[in-house]
């Protein structure tokens, strides 16, 4: 990765976007790895028959990790990420492609830093997880 | 004015759960590395933690026993509250320092907050969760803010 020079960003820039397709195989192994035995994110029968959602479930903190991606990708080798919220409005069901992006909406070039707002859509374009990032450059 | 939130509930609030002692080490981070997508060569060679890998370590480790049919472990640490309905509000984070294998990190999670909101389709409780991760010499790791919401 290369560096990124803060005095050449401006408010209104997009982040490049990345498109994100969760498979069985793939939620399995988060769940797994976040020790998660929750079943609506394995266990199909169960997820729409008991708790009656269309499909498994994506969880929202894999999303989450996927909207602050947009910022880590992006920033280069003298960015920090030092502050980042976000929430899950509305859920995704297995099948569904994400698309993850963001915007800059500050740039302090005295304090070196700068505000971004990320965003997880659907394949509608609404926007299900927003979020927001601060990065700070050296 | 607090007509769903009793005192007992309330006085919950500035309470602090076990602290939890985690050591990071390298194929945890790899294996989260893989199944988040990263891209980056530091976090797929498990060197340095992705910023959501606290996450998933941070969880509880329960025996099967103590796992409800749907799979996940009642969270003890709330008080009697009449909604039960329990819905992911926002998480906000903040980072002081980049984590590593070898690490040995203790975590503190305090109740904050409990309040309520008439929300559009009925009543609704906020709570809020306060975590704090240290090094084994005090310095600052990370700090969370979940918000739980109630319906």
């Amino acid at each position: 990765m290369s560096a990124i020079n803060i005095s050449a960003l401006a408010v209104g820039e997009a982040l490049p976007e990345r498109s994100h397709t969760a498979t069985n195989v793939s939620l399995f192994l988060y769940n797994a790895i976040i020790w998660n035995p929750h079943r609506i994110h394995y266990d199909e029968t169960y997820t729409t028959q008991v708790e009656k959602h269309p499909g498994v479930v994506i969880d929202g903190p894999l999303q989450g990790d996927w909207l602050n991606q947009v910022v880590l990708n992006w920033m280069g080798d003298n960015g920090t990420l030092t502050q980042f919220n976000y929430s899950n409005r509305r859920a995704a069901y297995l099948g569904e492609t994400l698309t993850s992006g963001g915007v800059i909406t500050a740039v302090d070039t005295v304090a070196g830093t700068v505000d971004l707002e990320i965003f997880i859509k659907n394949e509608k374009g609404d926007i299900i997880t927003p979020g927001a990032a601060q990065v700070r450059f050296s | 004015m607090s007509e769903l939130i009793s005192a007992e509930a309330k006085s919950w609030i500035g309470r602090s759960g076990e602290p939890q002692r985690v050591e990071i080490n390298r194929s945890d981070i790899i294996k989260y590395a893989i199944a988040t997508e990263q891209r980056q060569a530091k976090y797929l060679k498990g060197e340095e933690a992705p910023p959501m890998f606290m996450f998933g370590a941070l969880r509880p480790l329960v025996p099967m026993d103590e796992l409800g049919p749907d799979g996940i472990s009642v969270d003890k640490f709330l008080p009697e509250l009449p909604l039960k309905r329990v819905m992911a509000g926002g998480t906000e984070m903040k980072f002081h320092r980049s984590i590593h294998p070898g690490d040995v990190l203790c975590a503190t999670r305090s109740l904050s907050d409990i309040y309520e909101k008439q929300g559009g389709t009925g009543p609704l409780i906020f709570v809020v969760y306060d975590l704090r991760v240290e090094t084994e010499a005090g310095e600052l790791v990370m700090e969370e803010r979940q918000t739980r919401i109630l319906r």
